[in-house]
């Protein structure tokens, strides 16, 4: 349904007119009393307006999906447990790196429950018990809890308090009970437990660690009680327990010695053989402790082999009488043979990925195999005892962006004409889960966007008259028809039908998924990098995928081992080539996680999603500071310094570097060492003169340095005004027609430092010894402009910078609340401008640039409010011409986001505010943030996981695009202080052109009865 | 649906209330404490305003020290934190559709099996660690009925109000005025010569 947005220019320059006015007022002083008695009104009307319309943002349930979507995911899965008995529905349980865990329809992949743990809370295994529970255990063996299996309620949960940390294993035993309740094992933290699979219940417990034992493998003796528990004992000795798994006794102990030492990489095989490297890694050890004897062999690896390099690893598999080797790009899959012998089944290159084996009948084993054959996927099923059979033999096409698998579980099922097939459920590179069953992909769940780490976004293609847009334009009875519904539905005329049609109608509005860009500034692409170094473009309308790009240049190579994507920057924006030239966005990754890694760029193409340039490894990037310069083709200056403070230009042409020299002497930048408390502002210097330098390398100037005494204060938190900010107006009017100038400085950086014991998390410090200080620090030059401090106050810190205010949130310990304050600060210097001599005579100091050097009086006003929630970020709205009024977004613990508006955070509300204050819209003080339900902007929806919010401006005036991001994305469109510049969309068309019909035929109705009268009046 | 929502609300009923209390206690263990806690949605809260709808007990999340550690709710509401320093925590409840107030709770090592708890919203101190909902958060605004006047509130519908005073009401304004007066009108408007409609409204409110 197109609807075609009537702006209404006339509020929004009446409103802009009235800043304007009422500043520039004061200004002139031109105190002409009708004028300013005009503009009082109307500003009076104009706070009356915008003070109905409310505080907050509110919608009604019917609206849900017209502004917002809202995608979940799971995140990469560690762990997959089937469960498809013959009735019922089919679902399989996973486990992800995300800490959820989950269960999924295995028809359709969507999600039946989901549950996301802690953030420290990551899963080390989940087992399916007695067909109505997950277990799941976490923590690093530390939590056990049980969930109901249909809906996902945690029935029990069990803390097991270990001694010192330690591998963690879950085992779920088929047949151990003990007074017909089944037993629940968990190994974590050195100890062995075995808990009541009904209530959670410790039945009995098994320190391993007082023994110095390191347990390496916890393993049930097939068909009965006897538990086998493995593990070394320094580096040569070889210990195994066997324990009575009914009551924890230790039956046997035996130890035994390898000369050659044991590294820490064991495997089982085949319930009775432990399968360790040696300390070299050169040397494979078989243990064969069958029925308690223990027998120790050991063969050179590269007998089994042949010739490799490099290290070599068990791969944490489970195959029967097999095991996984993978050595020099190759995994080699060994067979022990019953006399102990070892034997290579097949050799496969390493970019296959090997499920666990699956028993499936009569003791037969089936082992998959997926392997990379051109384009396509091949998956092969093969029969664990006889290497050579094949059960299944598919071969699936995958698209080439979801790059290599990287894990494959596997499930049997009875075909209807009773053999037995399979499904697989493969994890591929970029984080994706696809279901592959009878050679095709059934489903396929993104959950790679789970893991965003940096968002941009850019504006979608001009139409052009070649692009058809005729398909969503709908004809004019259709048009028509739907705004009958629609006023149908207002006037509640419709039946339960015609709303079911107004509102599916409502969602699926054409227009907001169109792919060219509108008059609002709606449509927009994300651009979000992902953990797994794929790089997706989302459509702000529906928030459909695009396209996906797994970066060529960020994928392992020799010379990369463990890349690591970070940031995405704009990098073209074309505006004079709108029609013919596409954006294009940079990604900055790392080879390795350390941020003196080599660094490695890439340029990709934000319409058709392919890798234009790339270029790394590089020099290491410490930061990336977008320069405010463009060259010719509009592609926009970078610096990338590095972790010595050199600067790097990029892109590196001839004209960029010209433009960068002119401009290099206004270039400032800092560095903040967390570590050492010490933040330092450098300056260019000239080109590098280390040998292999370049002409786009730069040295560093040290400026200044802002040292904090280490023993009492720890930076935990800054922020930094947004580069891309606009501000309207630089004056604010204050109550009394007194004026006060802002004081803008995108160079203008808070920092908060609490004292050592207050830098951690709630519950560690007292009152008496906590503080928490906050700075404001000109950049430039290092002044610090502004300095509190909040005894009793302490970290987490969470900060936003905007204009000229920054609102932190910490908490006090005294009130034990959170509290969430405001920092404006004016500049006094400009503040006699008020006076209309010097005006006249031209004395006022407007029009002089501001510098950082010019040391501005700095007047700061700041206050404090209680805040009920946990905050997990913090933004503020950003318009296109700033002139909107402010709201902040803060993600709370809830995983919720809450607009508060900025009015709230006025650091002039006072209790009885004066008559002149109302009229400005000050409200009187509370001592507490009110939390208004109708304001949470995700209404009845979590974003689980949430990370982090980001906004941006759209191209109306009053509207702002917010997209929150974690395991979930959630986005939506707000306007913080309602559409003051366009109609609204549920605006009923039907009811003005009702009301305009209605009009002229009572005007042609009087117009009949007039004539009538006069003629009348005539004749008489 | 609306069965379906009994079912769970009686179900809900059940759980939270036939349960017995237990009271907040601490139990020392080697280093750290337990604090075990019960959340309870009380029947009335719960009640036909759609629990069922907006979240169930088990999407629950009791949040210890502002995200280091998270549990959820057993069956019967309960949950418990192991563990725990000694030292003065906050306990967050995050359940759509409720607004729960954080909670300080004080772990005691030189008295071990001590809680104290306080509400931080309202300063209110716990006898036990029974966490109840403040209230209950509505997010949607609610769509107010059809009614005439809102029809009439609106432009539209001060336009179409605007046209029938003048349309109705200002002639009998007109009768009601003095005759000389009327007549003297209506002389002018002669002598304008042109008798129309047009004319006679601005005339009207000129009066």
């Amino acid at each position: 349904m197109p609807t075609p947005i009537i702006s209404l220019p006339l509020s929004l320059s009446l409103r802009t007119q009235i800043r304007q006015f009422s500043a520039s007022q004061e200004i002139e002083g031109a105190r002409s009393p009708p004028q300013a008695m005009a503009a009082r009104v109307l500003s009076f009307y104009l706070l009356l307006f915008l003070s109905i319309a409310q505080l907050g943002v509110s919608l009604y349930e019917d609206q849900v999906g017209l502004m917002d979507w809202h995608q979940r995911y799971i995140g990469k899965v560690k762990h997959a447990v089937f469960h498809t008995q013959r009735s019922g529905r089919k679902r399989v349980m996973v486990s992800t790196e995300q800490n959820v865990i989950a269960s999924l329809d295995l028809r359709h992949g969507d999600i039946f429950w989901r549950r996301v743990l802690g953030a420290n809370d990551s899963v080390d295994g989940i087992e399916l018990a007695f067909g109505k529970y997950v277990i799941s255990l976490s923590s690093a063996g530390g939590t056990l809890r049980a969930w109901n299996l249909p809906d996902g309620q945690m029935v029990w949960e069990t803390s097991l308090q270990g001694s010192k940390p330690s591998k963690a294993f879950l085992l779920v035993p088929t047949n151990l009970k003990v007074d017909k309740d089944n037993l629940v094992l968990a190994f974590g933290g050195g100890c062995l437990v075995a808990v009541s699979s009904i209530d959670g219940e410790m039945l009995w417990k098994k320190d391993f660690a007082a023994e110095s034992l390191e347990v390496q493998q916890v393993v049930q003796s097939p068909g009965s009680d006897v538990i086998y528990v493995l593990g070394f004992v320094g580096s040569t000795q070889f210990d195994i327990y066997q324990i009575n798994g009914k009551n924890g006794e230790v039956i046997h102990h035996e130890t035994s010695n390898y000369a050659g030492g044991f590294s820490r990489n064991t495997l089982i095989v085949s319930d009775d053989v432990l399968v360790a490297l040696d300390v070299t890694g050169s040397i494979l050890i078989t243990v064969n402790f069958q029925g308690g004897k223990v027998r120790i062999d050991d063969k050179p690896i590269s007998d089994l082999v042949g010739y490799y390099s490099g290290q070599v690893e068990l791969l944490a598999l489970r195959l029967g009488r097999m095991f996984a080797l993978k050595a020099h790009q190759h995994i080699a899959l060994i067979s022990v043979t019953n006399e102990g012998k070892l034997e290579v089944a097949e050799k496969v290159n390493s970019a296959a990925a090997i499920s666990d084996a699956l028993p499936f009948s009569e003791g037969q084993l089936a082992v998959a195999r997926v392997h990379h054959e051109d384009n396509k996927v091949q998956l092969t099923v093969k029969l664990g005892n006889d290497w050579s059979t094949n059960l299944l033999d598919e071969t699936v096409k995958i698209d080439g962006q979801r790059g290599l698998v990287q894990k494959v579980f596997i499930n049997n099922y009875i075909r209807t004409d009773r053999s037995h097939g399979f499904r697989a459920l493969v994890v591929m590179e970029d984080h994706s889960l696809l279901l592959v069953q009878q050679g095709e992909i059934v489903w396929t769940r993104e959950d790679g966007l789970a893991s965003v780490l940096d968002v941009t976004t850019t504006e979608l293609p001009v139409e052009k008259d070649g692009v058809s847009v005729s398909k969503v334009e709908q004809n004019l009875f259709d048009w028509l028809k739907g705004h009958v519904l629609k006023l149908k539905g207002t006037l509640m005329l419709a039946t339960p039908d015609d709303m079911v049609a107004i509102q599916a109608m409502r969602l699926k509005s054409s227009e907001k998924s169109k792919m060219t860009r509108d008059h609002n500034g709606f449509r927009k692409l994300l651009i979000v990098l992902t953990q797994a170094r794929k790089l997706y473009a989302l459509h702000t309308g529906d928030g459909r995928i695009i396209w996906s790009l797994l970066i060529g240049s960020l994928r392992k190579s020799d010379a990369c081992g463990h890349p690591v994507g970070l940031r995405v920057y704009p990098w073209q924006v074309p505006h004079h080539h709108a029609m013919d030239e596409n954006p294009s966005v940079l990604v900055v990754g790392r080879c390795q996680l350390s941020q003196d890694a080599p660094g490695i760029l890439s340029f990709v193409d934000a319409y058709t999603g392919s890798e234009i340039e790339s270029s790394g490894p590089v020099h290491d990037v410490l930061q990336v500071i977008p320069l405010p310069f463009t060259d010719s083709t509009e592609q926009r200056l970078h610096l990338l310094i590095d972790t010595k403070q050199r600067g790097h230009l990029y892109p590196r042409s001839r004209e960029a570097l010209g433009i960068f020299q002119q401009k290099s002497s206004n270039i400032y930048w800092y560095s903040i060492e967390t570590g050492n408390g010490i933040i330092r502002g450098y300056a260019i210097k000239g080109s590098c003169i280390h040998e292999d330098s370049d002409d786009f390398c730069f040295e560093p100037r040290d400026l200044w340095s802002v040292v904090f005494p280490g023993e009492s204060e720890k930076i935990i938190s800054m922020a930094t005004p947004k580069l891309n900010e606009v501000v309207h107006t630089q004056a604010k009017v204050m109550v009394e027609q007194d004026l006060m100038y802002k004081y803008i400085s995108k160079n203008l950086l808070f920092v908060a430092t609490a004292s050592p014991k207050a830098s951690h998390g709630i519950g560690s410090a007292t009152p008496e010894e906590a503080s928490l200080v906050v700075y404001l620090i000109d950049t430039v030059t290092g002044r610090v402009f502004y300095r509190m401090t909040h005894q009793g106050c302490q970290a987490p810190v969470h900060a936003v910078f905007s204009e000229n205010w920054v609102i932190y949130h910490y908490f006090n310990l005294r009130a034990h609340r959170y509290e969430m304050s405001v920092i404006e600060i004016y500049d006094q210097s400009r503040a006699d401008n008020k006076d209309v001599l010097k005006l006249v005579v031209g004395k006022h100091n407007l029009t002089v640039p501001t510098s950082s050097y010019s040391r501005p009086e700095i007047v700061a006003k700041s206050q404090s409010y209680f805040f009920t929630h946990s905050v997990k970020a913090i933004t503020v709205t950003l318009t296109a011409k700033g002139i909107t009024s402010k709201q902040m977004l803060i993600g709370t613990i809830g995983d919720q986001v809450l607009a508060l508006d900025k009015r709230y955070l006025d650091p002039r509300r006072s209790l009885n505010p004066s008559q002149a204050e109302k009229e400005e819209g000050v409200i009187p003080l509370t001592d507490s943030l009110p939390v208004i339900p109708q304001s949470y902007l995700t209404h009845a929806l979590k974003v689980e996981g949430l990370r982090d919010v980001i906004t941006v401006p759209a191209k109306l005036e009053s509207t702002t695009l917010v997209f929150a991001y974690g395991v979930d994305l959630f986005f939506t469109r707000l306007a913080p202080s309602r559409t003051y510049d366009s109609l609204t969309e549920d605006f009923s068309y039907a009811l003005l052109l009702l009301t305009i019909v209605a009009l002229v035929a009572a005007i042609v109705v009087t117009w009949i009865w007039s004539e009538r009268k006069e003629l009348q009046e005539k004749w008489r | 649906m609306t069965e379906a929502r009994i079912f769970i609300t009686t179900l809900l009923f059940g759980l939270l209330c036939s349960s017995i209390l237990r009271s907040a206690q601490a139990v020392a263990l080697a280093d750290g404490f337990t604090i075990n806690g019960r959340v309870k949605i009380p029947s009335a809260v719960a009640g036909a305003k759609g629990f069922g709808l907006l979240g169930k007990i088990s999407d629950v999340k009791v949040i210890l020290n502002g995200g280091q550690r998270a549990t959820f709710l057993r069956p019967d509401g309960y949950f418990s934190f192991h563990d725990v320093p000694a030292g003065t925590h906050l306990i967050e409840v995050a359940a759509l559709g409720y607004f729960f107030s954080p909670i300080r709770v004080d772990v005691s090592a030189r008295n071990p099996g001590k809680v104290q708890a306080a509400l931080t919203e309202n300063r209110r101190a716990l006898k036990e660690l029974v966490l109840e909902p403040l209230r209950e958060e509505q997010y949607y605004e609610i769509r107010e009925p059809f009614s005439i006047m809102s029809i009439v509130k609106s432009p539209m519908g001060l336009m179409v109000g605007f046209m029938l005073i003048v349309v109705f009401l200002m002639p009998k304004l007109m009768e009601n005025m003095d005759p000389e007066e009327m007549r003297r009108a209506q002389e002018e408007m002669r002598s304008q010569g042109v008798p129309s409609l047009a004319n006679f409204l601005p005339g009207a409110t000129r009066n």
